[in-house]
């Protein structure tokens, strides 16, 4: 008989889904790293895992709500601020019985209030807690939109090209179709509507909904910061195309130029008021593991509605009820984030301190590794405007590609693969997030120590001067 | 406006799968209490109680208990490991608990509990929990098979989304069932199969009716895929016998069924003539190893008497498949990245807790005792109130953390139920909450057998509350029969 459960049983739409990010590249850096070589990791933003240290005040507050008993001791003044005792008092106070009760199955009010008074001063508008859930990590918040979009393959959802692959891998596991939309890379990646406009109309000449449009801002793994006036013809777009529009802003804080500061998809829909502002849909994503903050482990998250009906929203609550709730120290995490200590406060000057020195090095080295790409003369890199990425462009030599193709292998899973192998560098390959046809990226992040990267970009550079010379032809440069 | 009108999101145009699933653990019931909870605060006095006892889930800690203090220590140390440095420490922290949190960080790469790990979970957590299985069953466990979850709720979801690929793919259920089985199969657009325990025998499971409900599946062309098992049972708490987990191995076995444990309440026995053995100490008992049977077994930090609920830690044991399918499993892990790492600490906590000997092991060993023979002394307490009541009759809480009682109600009351739209449970379940402020959770939510009427409530309440519950109860019961005798 055969097994109950073998691969050829298993649902279609597990098998198609790909997840590149800890995919191919990832387990083979794993394999090398049992065996004993030394990987640098930059093939997901996980900022600690490269060295950055947790900011202090947020880890004082969760110690003292983890063991509540710590606060009825006369010593612990000697161990944690007066201001970390206060806040987890505040905190433990807003929860139903500590960190180890089940909360509200879309947060504790008390941490969406906060949240929302965050957004409220963010953007000068106001909002509701109750349209706040938050999420065991902005992705469950994504997973959860989508799957109550999605109804069969005939829905669509246009994504950017390149993307974060959760989007097209919760795509594929829901049954709905991907409509690509290019960034371009000429551009700075930035949106072009007419392809924007030829996608949608490709997609429902082949009898697909377009249901929704995700905007990632800023960009990952492109980096680059949306102008208003690109998300203003994006909202008009919506509006036009009745699009739910999933705006991933999870990198609002990891902004690296003066030009485009971040703003947010929904303060620029009040500012273009009625009926814009009151017809538009639209699902704002935000998360603790980005940012300066990069606590990733905690899975804090949380998503906000805007112009869904009350009777979607209860759907969607009904739907996170059967999770029961999203975990309570991640939730702690977010009302930190979004409630930082402030100036007067006792651990401001710490706080301050080591938020900025985090930030100033992000800046710095996207700096170092956009130049140290640009530095290779058969590589281009747009500059890391935001988010955590280096998204550089390897133009690979014709006999690269063939022996590539011959080893059953995309051009750039090979070039990363061999890059992995001569310098423990693990990074994903553009194939993973999407690119347009014979043009080759890799993913990496500018998270390394700041005093690691000159080495490793000099690895890189070596490494790819190296694979130039092995596959190039001897008349000159590779068709460009 | 829009080009096409159905495109944008409302109720009409969303899955309709999730306008099919159901969870009445949190439904309609505790929307109301909520609603009469604000009315008590905005407006005291005004209703026939002083406060509402949520009694509709298993949320121990929600309800007064405690956490085990030496879980959240090691749990405090591992968030701020800069107290590790501080001599204070060690006056406030015990000694144990310091060495356990620093075994842990080294376990962690980079001592960073900040970062995303493994897909599966830190790899020395995972050791830990393999070593604590292996314990609890005599037979090994290997950390590959492990699979870390925010809970254990995102692996039950992860094997429905792998099995069902569409409404003629079944799995088999218990009725009655915790609804997450209920909800997860209509979300990933499967067949529930049902198999009725029998209240009459203690819900005891016959494999005779498993047996039945999958031919009378398999004749209307369903593929049955999986057979769920929850032991101790919700809602119904009872504890398997060994024979019968037996004859459950052998039957997956001989008719190619995936077996779903679910084990969260392994660690809630209340009553000294049964003992919980998971279903993979029971397979292996048999002989039938790796090669011979699927099995995925679940475990939670959230029950047991640690009651960890907030923190969403679990994981599933997963053996007996290829390896193609376990990459599967893993990709799917992948695209969530991983669990939060709090969770996964405790987990290796509760699967790994102090031993004879440990600094904490007195302490830890007088507060788990504690809380346990509490549970069981509140759950025979309940049993009692609920067979006193005319009508009523309550099958003994053997584990978990529910009773299930069954409730004739008459024929009257049932008329007055369908008069106002309700279930005939969620219409005395509403009344019982209007009366007495004590929330439970209609059976409907659970499944029964038609014509039958249950509603689940929970052990959990602390102990000095148990007598007005019962007698708030008691007094409702009376004056609803009262009111509705033919």
């Amino acid at each position: 008989m055969a097994k109950p459960l073998d691969y050829e049983s298993l649902n279609e739409n597990v098998k198609k889904t790909a997840y590149a990010v800890r995919g191919e590249l990832y387990l083979r850096a794993s394999e090398l790293q049992k065996e004993g070589k030394k990987i640098i990791f930059t093939n997901v933003g996980n900022p600690h895992a490269l060295g950055q240290k947790p900011l202090t005040f947020p880890r004082q507050v969760v110690a003292l709500c983890q063991a509540p008993f710590l606060l009825d001791d006369p010593n612990v003044g000697l161990l944690f601020p007066a201001d970390a005792i206060a806040r987890a008092k505040h905190y433990l106070q807003l929860t139903s019985g500590g960190l180890g009760a089940y909360s509200d199955s879309r947060g504790i009010p008390g941490v969406r209030k906060e949240v929302a008074e965050f957004i409220e001063r963010r953007d000068g508008y106001p909002t509701d807690p109750e349209l706040i859930f938050l999420t065991d990590g902005a992705s469950k918040g994504v997973m959860q939109m989508l799957n109550a979009i999605i109804r069969n393959e005939n829905d669509g959802i246009l994504v950017p090209v390149p993307q974060y692959p959760l989007y097209s891998a919760a795509i594929t596991l829901y049954g709905g179709s991907l409509v690509p939309y290019y960034l371009e890379e000429e551009a700075n990646w930035s949106l072009d509507f007419n392809n924007i406009r030829q996608s949608i109309a490709s997609a429902r000449s082949k009898g697909i909904t377009v249901r929704a449009m995700v905007i990632i801002n800023p960009g990952n793994p492109t980096g680059q910061c949306l102008s208003e006036a690109n998300i203003r013809e994006l909202l008009r777009f919506c509006f036009l195309e009745n699009l739910v529009l999933l705006a991933d802003e999870v990198y609002q804080q990891n902004i690296y130029q003066d030009e485009r500061p971040f703003i947010s998809a929904r303060k620029i829909l009040f500012d273009m008021g009625p009926p814009l502002s009151k017809e538009v849909q639209l699902v704002s994503f935000h998360t603790v593991s980005k940012g300066y903050w990069g606590e990733c482990g905690q899975r804090g998250g949380y998503f906000e509605m805007t112009n869904l009906s009350p009777k979607t929203v209860d759907e969607i609550y009904k739907v996170a009820s059967i999770s029961l709730s999203p975990n309570v120290p991640g939730q702690i995490f977010m009302g930190l984030m979004v409630n930082p200590p402030k100036p007067g406060d006792i651990s401001y000057f710490k706080f301050e301190q080591e938020s900025k020195a985090i930030m100033e090095s992000l800046r710095k080295r996207a700096h170092i590794m956009t130049d140290g790409f640009n530095s290779c003369r058969n590589v281009v890199c747009n500059f890391t405007e935001g988010a955590m990425y280096s998204f550089p462009q390897i133009r690979l030599p014709a006999r690269a590609i063939e022996v590539a193709k011959s080893a059953g292998k995309a051009p750039d899973v090979f070039y990363c693969l061999k890059l992995l192998e001569a310098t423990g560098i693990s990074t994903v390959p553009g194939s993973g997030f999407g690119q347009k046809e014979g043009v080759f990226h890799l993913r990496t992040t500018i998270l390394p120590a700041e005093e690691d990267m000159p080495a490793i970009m000099e690895s890189f550079k070596k490494f790819n001067d190296a694979f130039m010379e092995e596959y190039e032809d001897y008349r000159g440069y590779s068709r460009m | 406006m829009g080009s096409d009108a159905t495109a944008s999101v409302t109720v009409e145009s969303i899955n309709p799968k999730v306008l099919k699933c159901e969870y009445a653990v949190r439904g309609e019931i505790v929307t109301h209490a909520q609603r009469l909870q604000q009315q008590l605060q905005t407006n005291p006095g005004s209703l026939p109680f002083d406060e509402i006892i949520y009694c509709n889930i298993g949320n121990p800690q929600s309800l007064g208990q405690q956490p085990i203090t030496f879980f959240r220590e090691v749990l405090a140390l591992s968030d701020h490991p800069a107290l590790l440095e501080k001599p204070e420490t060690s006056v406030l922290f015990s000694s144990d608990s310091i060495a356990r949190a620093k075994q842990i960080l080294s376990s962690i790469p980079g001592k960073a509990t900040g970062a995303y790990s493994h897909s599966q979970g830190i790899k020395g957590l995972r050791d830990a929990i393999a070593e604590g299985i292996a314990a609890r069953d005599g037979f090994p466990a290997n950390a590959d098979d492990i699979f870390l979850t925010d809970g254990a709720s995102p692996g039950v979801h992860n094997m429905m989304q792998l099995l069902l690929r569409s409404e003629s793919d079944g799995i088999l259920c218990p009725i009655p069932q915790y609804p997450l089985y209920s909800a997860s199969i209509a979300l990933h657009g499967g067949t529930l199969v049902p198999y009725y325990l029998d209240e009459a025998t203690g819900w005891g499971l016959e494999i005779s009716e498993v047996k039945k409900q999958l031919e009378d599946a398999r004749s209307k062309g369903i593929t049955v895929r999986a057979l769920v098992v929850i032991n101790p049972g919700n809602p119904t708490g009872q504890v398997l016998a060994e024979e019968n987990q037996r004859q459950i191995v052998e039957f997956c076995k001989n008719e190619g069924l995936v077996l779903l444990a679910d084990e969260v309440y392994q660690e809630n026995i209340y009553v000294d003539d049964k003992k919980f053995n998971s279903f993979k100490k029971i397979a292996r008992s048999m002989g039938y190893g790796e090669e011979d049977l699927p099995l995925v077994s679940y475990q939670s930090i959230s029950k047991g008497y640690y009651g960890e609920c907030g923190k969403r830690g679990g994981y599933m044991e997963v053996t007996g498949f290829s390896s193609s399918v376990r990459e599967q499993i893993y990709k799917v892990a992948s695209v969530n990245l991983c669990s939060n790492i709090s969770g996964q600490i405790l987990a290796s906590l509760v699967m790994n807790p102090p031993k004879p000997g440990d600094a904490s092991y007195e302490s830890y060993v007088a507060e788990r005792d504690g809380i346990l023979k509490s549970l069981a002394r509140r759950a025979k307490a309940l049993e009692d109130a609920l067979n006193s009541l005319e009508g009523v009759t309550c099958n003994k809480a053997e584990g978990a953390m529910y009773l299930f009682p069954q409730v004739r109600l008459p024929q009257k009351a049932i008329e007055a139920a369908k008069a106002a739209k309700k279930a005939p449970d969620a219409f005395y379940a509403l009344s019982l909450l209007e009366s007495t402020g004590v929330v439970v959770v209609p059976g409907s939510g659970f499944g029964q057998v038609p014509g039958t009427y249950h509603f689940r409530c929970t052990i959990l309440p602390q102990e000095d509350k148990i007598p007005a519950i019962i007698s708030r109860l008691t007094a409702f019961h009376e004056a609803f029969l009262n009111q509705y005798r033919d």
